[in-house]
């Protein structure tokens, strides 16, 4: 046991009509995201570092719903929020409603690093980023038009659910729609838009941290904050280990569930798979997530009870995988 | 078994010299406030009811720092927030970043029932107020002499600090106490069981003092400032940063779950050993009807009362049983 780990996700709740070119590019961007960290642990950055620059490649592909094609507000608009925490002291920083900053995860790291607080939200988050000399750009540089196209299925599944004489659209566009009865948020699972991405390590030392950022829900209402930026919901890390949450912010804050991974082990004296296991069967009820864990042993965890969930796990003695289903 | 109810006026650096013309009127307020959760207790509310109504009241009060009587963000302005979570059902509703909404416990009560999400905030919560037809006032309606005069000497006794260009240290600072005792931290916050064991917990503040603008604390964060289960509801207060790495509320909570612990066993746990001194205090009831309010600040302006018509007052450690 011992020794660095690494564990990515890009999501959980994927279209089982997913096309096939879509998943390689995933587990293509994923594989990457694992050799960023790989290279990272070569050259001794800490685990702090490594979760950083992870995510901050994670936002700048467009392919996952963080960054640069975030999933996009009922107006059209993109509202960032991203959280990061070191498992060394526990600090940590958090971020909502960042609408030019290139790369959420890092005003969330200043947050924690430079300022009082530890989360920052809408303008008093912009105003730091200038004073931070962060890198800021247009909020149109993160909309893309695949984005713009599913904000327009969502209204109209939306539409569809309140209004039945709406015959159901024939879509022109991209993947699915087959009529699949699973859901999430509310929204048909062709149309969802998987809540995140995030990134747990632990280095060599045992020092955990974790990572996530998202565009959040897509078509939510302007000023709606999910799980992804709630440290203790969406991101946790501790000493005995890291965790990163996707899916459903609801019940994600619901059940505390990066918290709760690491309560059990603390409290329970549970080890890693089995934490992760009896958060995801136990503290889910009915809502849909999926989360990724490092421990401080050098341990890789996923667990997840959603239709697939884009993940990524390398571990030091050689051991690396992507997947997307079961 | 039975009901409880317990609340809290926020934690901090109390000093005992606090003069009566500060203390009374607080004290007043938390009677009356535990008055009105009794009463709606007696009366069989539900207790997500019951704690709403009594932040409502305490958001009203002018003494607090929430709603009226909120501190100053370091623009001399009122930026709210607050969490209603019902131990039943773990539904939840938190708002961050209101400005003219009277009673943010309200609108986060809103955000839980009526929309298909758990937090709304700044600009967004503000729309959603109008749309709800929730009570809205201009902005300056919050703002009190007191804490025009509270931001001032914060920002005049921290320039001394920042001078000396330390880097930032989140969790050893002290708060500087303004000559009058007050504190500047603190939240108000309340917790409830009936007696069928449901519990509901709500917690509401300014956040602050000279807080950066957008500055979230961990009020509307579910399981730090404010949680509930079918355990117990806990409502926190303190030094918000400490409160959310230590995700004090969940916490209390997972102890008494995963652990064994009883209440007050779990909730002493989380004070004395999860987060730095002088830096927190809660106010926590259980499924059971037993009452617990610990804290390892200088004082916690705190009361509570249980069915068999005990009720005490407390600011300092030492209590004082009331009458109701």
């Amino acid at each position: 046991m011992g020794g660095w780990a690494i564990a990515v996700h890009g999501g959980a709740g994927v279209d089982p009509n997913l096309p096939q070119q879509r998943q390689e590019e995933a587990k293509q961007l994923l594989t990457r995201c694992l050799n960023l960290g790989i290279s990272a642990f070569r050259s001794n950055l800490p685990a702090i570092d490594v979760v950083e620059l992870v995510v901050r490649e994670l936002e700048t592909d467009p392919l996952f719903n963080s960054g640069r094609g975030s999933a996009l507000t009922a107006k059209g608009t993109v509202e960032m929020e991203a959280s990061i925490m070191d498992g060394c002291g526990r600090r940590c920083g958090a971020v909502s409603g960042v609408t030019t900053v290139k790369n959420p995860v890092s005003l969330a790291r200043l947050v924690m690093e430079r300022s009082p607080h530890s989360y920052l939200a809408f303008s008093g988050a912009e105003e730091f980023a200038r004073q931070q000399g962060v890198e800021v750009v247009d909020n149109e540089y993160f909309i893309t038009e695949e984005n713009v196209g599913m904000l327009k299925l969502a209204k109209e599944a939306n539409t569809i659910v309140f209004d039945y004489r709406i015959p159901a659209l024939g879509l022109e566009t991209c993947s699915a729609v087959v009529e699949s009865p699973i859901q999430m948020n509310g929204l048909p699972i062709s149309v969802y838009a998987p809540e995140t991405v995030g990134c747990v390590v632990v280095d060599s030392k045992g020092r955990c941290a974790a990572a996530t950022s998202t565009g959040g829900l897509m078509n939510k209402m302007t000023g709606r904050i999910g799980d992804s930026p709630l440290i203790g919901a969406g991101t946790y890390a501790c000493n005995l280990c890291g965790v990163s949450c996707t899916g459903e912010g609801e019940a994600i804050i619901r059940g505390t569930l990066a918290r709760e991974v690491a309560a059990v082990m603390e409290y329970k004296g549970l080890g890693l798979q089995e934490a992760v296991d009896f958060v995801v069967k136990e503290r889910l009820d009915e809502g849909k997530a999926g989360l990724i864990a490092v421990s401080s042993k050098g341990e890789v965890a996923c667990g997840f009870n959603t239709t697939g969930m884009f993940r990524g796990f390398a571990t030091e003695d050689g051991f690396m995988e992507v997947g997307i289903w079961d | 078994m039975g009901w409880a109810i317990a609340l809290h006026g926020g934690a901090g650096d109390i000093a005992p010299e606090i003069p009566p013309e500060r203390r009374q009127p607080r004290e007043a307020a938390l009677r009356h406030c535990l008055q009105i959760g009794v009463d709606a207790l007696k009366a069989k509310k539900s207790p997500l009811d019951v704690v709403e109504l009594v932040v409502r009241e305490l958001e009203n009060n002018p003494n607090f720092n929430a709603g009226k009587g909120s501190v100053l963000t370091t623009e001399g302005t009122v930026e709210m927030e607050a969490c209603i979570m019902d131990g039943k059902t773990k539904k939840c509703g938190a708002v961050s970043g209101l400005t003219t909404v009277v009673n943010a416990i309200s609108l986060a009560r809103v955000v839980m029932e009526k929309t298909p999400h758990i937090y709304l905030a700044f600009d967004g919560a503000e729309k959603f107020a109008r749309e709800q037809g929730l009570e809205t006032v201009d902005p300056s309606h919050f703002i009190t002499p007191a804490n025009i005069e509270g931001l001032k000497q914060f920002k005049e006794a921290n320039r001394v600090q920042i001078d000396y260009a330390q880097p930032v240290e989140k969790d050893v600072k002290k708060e500087t106490p303004t000559g009058d005792g007050d504190s500047q931290i603190g939240t108000v916050g309340c917790v409830a069981v009936d007696n069928d064991g449901n519990l509901a917990a709500a917690t509401s503040t300014g956040g602050f003092v000279n807080k950066m603008v957008g500055r979230i604390g961990d009020t509307p964060i579910i399981g730090a400032g404010t949680y509930a289960n079918n355990l117990c509801a806990v409502s926190a207060t303190g030094r918000g940063e400490a409160v959310m790495r230590g995700t004090v509320a969940r916490d209390v909570a997972a102890l008494m779950e995963f652990k064994g612990l009883s209440l007050k066993d779990a909730a002493a746990c989380v004070v004395e050993e999860r987060v730095p001194r002088d830096n927190v205090g809660l106010v926590a009831v259980s499924a059971k009807g037993e009452v617990t309010m610990p804290f390892n600040t200088t004082g916690m302006y705190r009361a509570s009362a249980t069915e068999d018509g005990y009720a005490e007052f407390g600011i300092w450690p030492s209590v004082e049983k009331w009458v109701l």
